[in-house]
């Protein structure tokens, strides 16, 4: 499918260009400017070069949080990816049954991110929580305040449980823009409910799952709130992800220089593997047609 | 069978959906010395105090109205740049179009505390601190990337051959765009605007750090629950369940658009 070429498509563009370019250009250029100097009060800086960004790369606590953060992300897609598209499949297409279904799936999304966490810390008690009561009642040792791997366990059913539902959205709303036609075409061919998925509904579905994919990516990677309601980025510093470790610094030691450093690094991870997996989902859709 | 296995599933999982949900609301039907001092999978003596401190005191049903406010412009605002835009990209070929296009996204991937102190200073210079309209416009930088990203997946599911028949047609450019191409995306127009709601709705630290007072978010309010005594979690409870109710709203009058899906038959 060749596009139309015309330049003046730019004038659609260009009011979603201006809206976003007065949010993030500014605050981008001010980043820059805070990473390679030293500040000690509004007119006292001194122009300090690379010495923010090499003492953060250096910084053997970033790079443990470097990687418990790409353990994260990467659980996080590899399981609410599949479970989500699995759930959208298993939706009811119309009626009552489809609409009640997509408000409940909804509900997770909808508390503010702080809520969660506290919401869950009641959750996950032992002894007045109902998820806490119900694992210790099945005679599991299991507390997220004093074990790093349940506290990974709790943070990921939580992150689980909470945005899911976003896949899901996604997918349903794909498989529901694919015509019945198809389907009709298919069940004359007699084929089977695997290549109905893998023919038809997986790659119309490429769309809203390259959007699904990249979301999840950023906002997982990015995750703050949450977590460090919940766990503080405990126990010790199992549960410290990236911006846990960023807000650390920036207010925590109030180090501006290092902290807008650790930023731009940060930001350039998310751009480079976003780019990554874009280019990926888009060859993965060419090579199938 | 196979279809009884699925609905069976599908059971399980919004019964483990709702769990937490449950536990909100069993919280906050009962007082913070109750919920601190014994498990009840059922609460025994119910009490709506939490409610009704919500809907008594200005300080806690403000946040709501002043919410609902941002969030609503917030929508309508990104709703209306992004849809020409979407149709752009999912048409036409332009200069700098893809850069342009990855380019959108790249502003959800910095830490949002990076944007935190010159939004501050941006909107103070324009003395827009304590409105609504600068959360709104502030949510717009996360929140029409993502609607022009979503917009386009489904515009580009639209042959293009819908918009050469409808040009031959006669029809004008707004003319066709209102009445033959918004209802045929219809679907992905409702999943957008339920996504805009739902990210500007729980944002809580661009909406914090522009607020005071005059236009304080519900999610801020929440966090001074926070009392010498410790946290009042009956109180926490009612007001995260309330929060729930206009993004539950919004999904119900969107769910139409979203279960119908694709209506080819309609051109």
């Amino acid at each position: 499918m060749d596009k139309w070429e015309n330049n003046k498509a730019w004038f659609m563009v260009l009011p979603v260009f201006l809206i976003v370019a007065l949010s993030a250009i500014i605050p981008l250029m001010t980043v820059v400017n805070y990473s390679v100097q030293d500040i000690f009060g509004p007119n006292q800086r001194i122009f300090v070069g690379t010495e923010w960004f090499e003492e953060v790369l250096t910084d053997r606590r970033l790079h443990e949080s470097l990687w418990r953060q790409f353990l994260f992300s990467g659980l996080v897609l590899v399981i609410e990816i599949p479970l989500g598209v699995l759930v959208a499949l298993a939706m009811p297409k119309r009626g009552w049954r489809a609409s009640a279904t997509l408000v409940l799936l909804a509900l997770p999304l909808l508390i503010p991110w702080n809520v969660i966490g506290t919401i869950w810390i009641i959750f996950t008690r032992p002894d007045i929580g109902l998820f806490g009561a119900a694992i210790n009642n099945l005679g599991l040792d299991f507390d997220h305040t004093a074990a790093p791997l349940d506290a990974w366990v709790t943070v990921m059913l939580m992150e689980v449980w909470h945005w899911t539902p976003l896949v899901v959205l996604l997918a349903y709303a794909g498989l529901q823009a694919i015509p019945e036609a198809y389907y009709q075409a298919a069940r004359i061919d007699g084929a089977s409910a695997w290549s109905v998925f893998r023919y038809i509904q997986l790659p119309k579905m490429r769309g809203v799952l390259t959007i699904a994919v990249l979301l999840r990516f950023m906002d997982s990677f990015l995750i703050y709130a949450e977590p460090f309601v919940l766990t503080g980025g405990g126990p010790g510093n199992s549960t410290t992800f990236l911006s846990i470790h960023l807000v650390k610094i920036a207010v925590g030691q109030f180090d501006l220089g290092p902290a807008a450093a650790f930023s731009l690094i940060y930001f350039l991870i998310v751009l480079l593997f976003s780019w990554l997996f874009y280019q990926a989902l888009l060859r993965v859709g060419t090579g199938d047609k | 069978m196979r279809m009884q296995k699925r609905s069976i599933g599908l059971l399980i999982y919004l019964g483990l959906l709702l769990l937490p949900i449950y536990w909100m609301l069993n919280m906050s039907l009962r007082t913070n010395a109750n919920i601190l001092g014994e498990f009840a999978l059922f609460p025994t003596d119910l009490t709506l105090e939490n409610y009704i401190k919500i809907f008594t005191e200005e300080a806690w049903y403000s946040g709501y109205i002043n919410s609902i406010i941002y969030v609503t412009i917030n929508t309508v605002i990104s709703l209306t740049v992004a849809l020409p835009a979407a149709y752009a990209f999912s048409r036409y070929r332009f200069l700098g179009d893809k850069h342009m296009f990855f380019w959108l996204l790249t502003n959800r991937m910095a830490p949002p505390a990076v944007f935190l102190l010159p939004f501050f200073q941006l909107y103070s210079t324009f003395g827009l601190i304590d409105t609504h309209i600068a959360v709104a416009i502030s949510h717009c930088l996360f929140n029409v990337p993502l609607a022009v990203w979503i917009l386009e997946g489904f515009m580009s599911g639209v042959p293009r051959e819908i918009d050469e028949m409808a040009y031959i047609d006669g029809y004008s450019y707004p003319r066709f765009f209102l009445t033959v191409f918004v209802p045929l995306i219809r679907t992905g127009i409702g999943v957008t605007a339920f996504f805009c709601f739902m990210f500007s709705w729980v944002e809580l630290l661009f909406a914090r750090t522009l607020t005071t007072t005059d236009a304080k978010p519900i999610a801020a309010t929440m966090t001074r629950t926070v009392s010498a005594t410790g946290l009042d979690w009956g109180l926490l409870a009612a007001a995260g369940i309330l929060t729930i109710v206009p993004g539950a709203l919004v999904i119900w009058f969107v769910r139409n658009y979203m279960a119908k899906g694709f209506a080819l038959g309609r051109v």
